[in-house]
């Protein structure tokens, strides 16, 4: 018989209760239960930055953690940055206005990791915005869009 | 994707815990961090049939001083070490290099007990254990025993641990005064594996001689690769760019053991090697300098 377990999870603000098979990847459990497909998966196996998302406030990829060690915790995802289409988190309204995207695959993975970046460098340099980027991989843009978009953003942010 | 099936169970003290992987032993995985385990077990590398989730286990995370020494709970995240002002204080050589390690995301998640008792000889933690040394605590039901940084490490993603065991606390001593030290690596882009990597430690007397020199390398070996024909080389001497050279030349070409990977050739890591401990021994030899005035 195959084993599942409870758990109630707290994602975009919103408690949801589900019953989990153990092996259900936490990126799988907010596609295919939650329905938020916003999260993006791309190789499975934590070098992509994809599926990045906010585990407690802090960054993390959802592909290298099960649904059931959620249970208890919280979750943002990108359709948590904001709840009005019309009225964008300023993050992505800098990569709208830079091109920060071209085929926006990989923009869920790398909004949820500069927004906690941001948060802690609120004034970063070229050189870290780069850093900070490299543990996303975008094959369209060739990055520099994103970094343009990175400083637009941290200059509306300030 | 989707892990083979297992077992899953989320214990919430350490004896419950051990409890557990006595009871499955080589059945078992225990889960940590997961950023070394969960991509081994999505490729079904890795088909564990019962998981441990020590992520409840509250009293395995804690960073505290103790004397001369630092013990970290063996369940602590990357990310807390890297910002932790005692760390900074007492270890400088293991702050500097937590940044080197895979990226923000990773190491929100990863724990420095994970990372050890995976053993991935291409990997930071390992190396600085056996430069800072530091001894291992592996605890299981019937008792608990301390294991030197030098006899962990045993082989290619292997530690000395039983089955039944688990590693819970790191002690590391706070580096001797009149010490310099150094991290250094090469990758083909930040956060990825290295293709080389030093750590290097000098601790000088109160001439500005080398007392004690200590050079340990990642991706070298089949583990943590401690070039000590190289460091003996340094010991008593003053240490000038000639003599570091040698070190280098000694350490780079008979020492390591490099394997090659579709990065780097054997030859190119051994270059590597050289450069960066000539480029590591200096930068530890002006902070040692620095500390005598």
């Amino acid at each position: 018989m195959i084993q599942t377990l409870p758990i109630t999870v707290t994602v975009n603000e919103k408690v949801y209760q589900r019953e989990v098979e153990p092996r259900l990847l936490l990126s799988d459990f907010l596609r295919h239960d939650l329905g938020l497909t916003g999260t993006h998966v791309g190789c499975e196996h934590g070098v992509c930055g994809a599926c990045t998302i906010l585990f407690d406030g802090e960054s993390a990829r959802s592909c290298l953690m099960f649904a059931v060690q959620a249970d208890g915790h919280s979750i943002t995802t990108v359709e948590g940055l904001t709840k009005d289409k019309d009225n964008l988190h300023s993050l992505q309204q800098a990569f709208w206005e830079a091109h920060g995207l071209q085929c926006g695959y990989c923009t869920p993975g790398i909004l949820m990791t500069l927004v906690p970046f941001l948060e802690q460098n609120p004034d970063p340099t070229e050189d870290e915005i780069r850093h900070a980027l490299s543990g996303n991989l975008c094959r369209c843009t060739g990055y520099q869009h994103i970094v343009d978009a990175v400083k637009l953003a941290a200059e509306k942010m300030r | 994707m989707k892990p083979a099936p297992f077992e899953y169970y989320a214990p919430h003290s350490l004896d419950q815990a051990l409890e557990l992987i006595r009871g499955y032993a080589d059945d078992a995985k225990i889960l940590a961090g997961g950023q070394s385990l969960v991509p081994a077990m999505n490729f079904r590398v890795v088909q564990p049939s019962v998981l441990v989730d020590i992520n409840r286990v509250p009293e395995l995370s804690y960073i505290r001083g103790d004397g001369d020494v630092l013990r970290i709970g063996a369940m602590t995240r990357e990310r807390q070490l890297e910002f932790d002002p005692l760390i900074a204080k007492r270890t400088p050589l293991l702050a500097e290099a937590l940044p080197f390690i895979a990226h923000p995301q990773i190491r929100n998640r990863g724990t420095i007990g994970g990372s050890l008792v995976n053993a991935d000889p291409a990997a930071e933690l390992p190396v600085l254990m056996l430069a800072l040394n530091a001894r291992l605590k592996a605890s299981k039901v019937s008792g608990e025993r301390w294991i030197e940084a030098r006899d962990f490490f045993v082989g290619m993603f292997t530690t000395a641990l039983e089955p039944d065991e688990m590693l819970v606390e790191i002690e590391l001593p706070a580096m001797p005064t009149r010490t310099g030290w150094s991290f250094m690596e090469v990758a083909p882009r930040a956060g990825d594996y290295a293709m080389m990597g030093v750590a290097a430690l000098i601790t000088l007397d109160e001439k500005g001689n080398c007392m004690k020199a200590k050079l340990v390398y990642l991706n070298a070996g089949d583990g943590p690769v401690d070039a000590q024909n190289a460091a003996s080389l340094l010991q008593d001497e003053r240490l000038g760019d000639a003599l570091i050279e040698s070190a280098a030349k000694l350490a780079s070409e008979s020492e390591i053991n490099p394997f090659g990977n579709i990065h780097a050739s054997v030859d190119y890591q051994r270059h590597l090697a050289k450069v960066l401990t000539q480029k590591g021994l200096k930068q530890a030899v002006q902070r040692a300098e620095g500390t005598l005035q």
